[in-house]
């Protein structure tokens, strides 16, 4: 009842806003995604946030060739919880975009394109990201 | 009007396939490599990280991250900014964002004390 109240209301909307007969509805909290666009989406997501951490794990490598010290610095880092838990997730959004970017290159060469297998290998995408990251979790918190 | 960059349709597709495959190998290779035989002090690491062949990979690496990341982040902000003089600046500002790391980057990499 909500649901169907929610939907006539954004259609409404956008019909006015867009002087288009085609409904469009993009309420985000309602809107259910099939599994593979939650992969693509958050491949898109991952992407970001790892380009945003190239210049920190260059900063990093810098300091650890600099010299003795500074590598020593480094190599403490990991003595610090909140550093180990950025590490986790780190390796959490690395292993997902990795996945799903092989589960794209698979499909480009016409493995796994099909609805059925590419339903199946985005969960296991999702899945395989977060278990690789709770290895590393155990391994590290 | 759209802005159009160099590396559009075909030419972005294969050079986000080619890099992709390239990192995946070099991830490999690191993890495989401190797998067995990981530096237990700096001057194993800096010996290993300074040696030609590591430089030179490291290089290609980051080459392909930088392309790689350029032809995300310009599929990103052509989706979501549409005012055209807006997308310039912004993909301007990540042209320069990348170029200036890779700078920084070849510095640390062929600059260090061998």
């Amino acid at each position: 009842m909500h649901r169907t109240k929610a939907v006539a209301r954004t259609r409404v909307r956008d019909v006015a806003a867009t002087g288009s007969p085609r409904p469009v509805f993009l309420d985000l909290v309602q809107i259910q995604m099939p599994v593979g666009a939650l992969t693509s989406i958050t491949h898109r997501v991952t992407g970001f946030f790892l380009a945003l951490g190239v210049p920190f794990g260059i900063y990093l490598l810098d300091l650890s060739l600099e010299g003795p010290q500074s590598y020593a610095r480094v190599t403490r880092l990991f003595d610090n919880v909140a550093f180990r838990v950025t590490a986790v997730l780190f390796v959490w959004v690395l292993a997902h975009h990795l996945l799903a970017g092989i589960r794209h290159l698979l499909s480009d060469i016409d493995i796994g394109s099909r609805l059925p297998i590419a339903r199946r290998s985005a969960w296991i995408v999702n899945f395989g990201g977060a278990a690789i990251a709770l290895f590393a979790a155990a391994a590290w918190l | 009007m759209a802005v159009r960059i160099a590396a559009t349709g075909l030419r972005a597709w294969l050079v986000q396939r080619a890099s992709a495959i390239y990192m995946l190998l070099f991830i490999v290779f690191l993890l495989a490599h401190f797998t067995v035989d990981p530096p237990h002090s700096y001057p194993a690491w800096h010996a290993w990280m300074t040696s030609y062949g590591v430089r030179i990979i490291t290089t290609v690496f980051f080459a392909a991250l930088l392309a790689h990341a350029w032809v995300g982040l310009r599929d990103v902000v052509m989706d979501y900014v549409h005012a055209t003089a807006l997308r310039v600046c912004v993909l301007a500002l990540l042209g320069f964002s990348l170029a200036a790391t890779g700078v920084w980057m070849m510095r640390i990499l062929w600059m260090a004390r061998g």
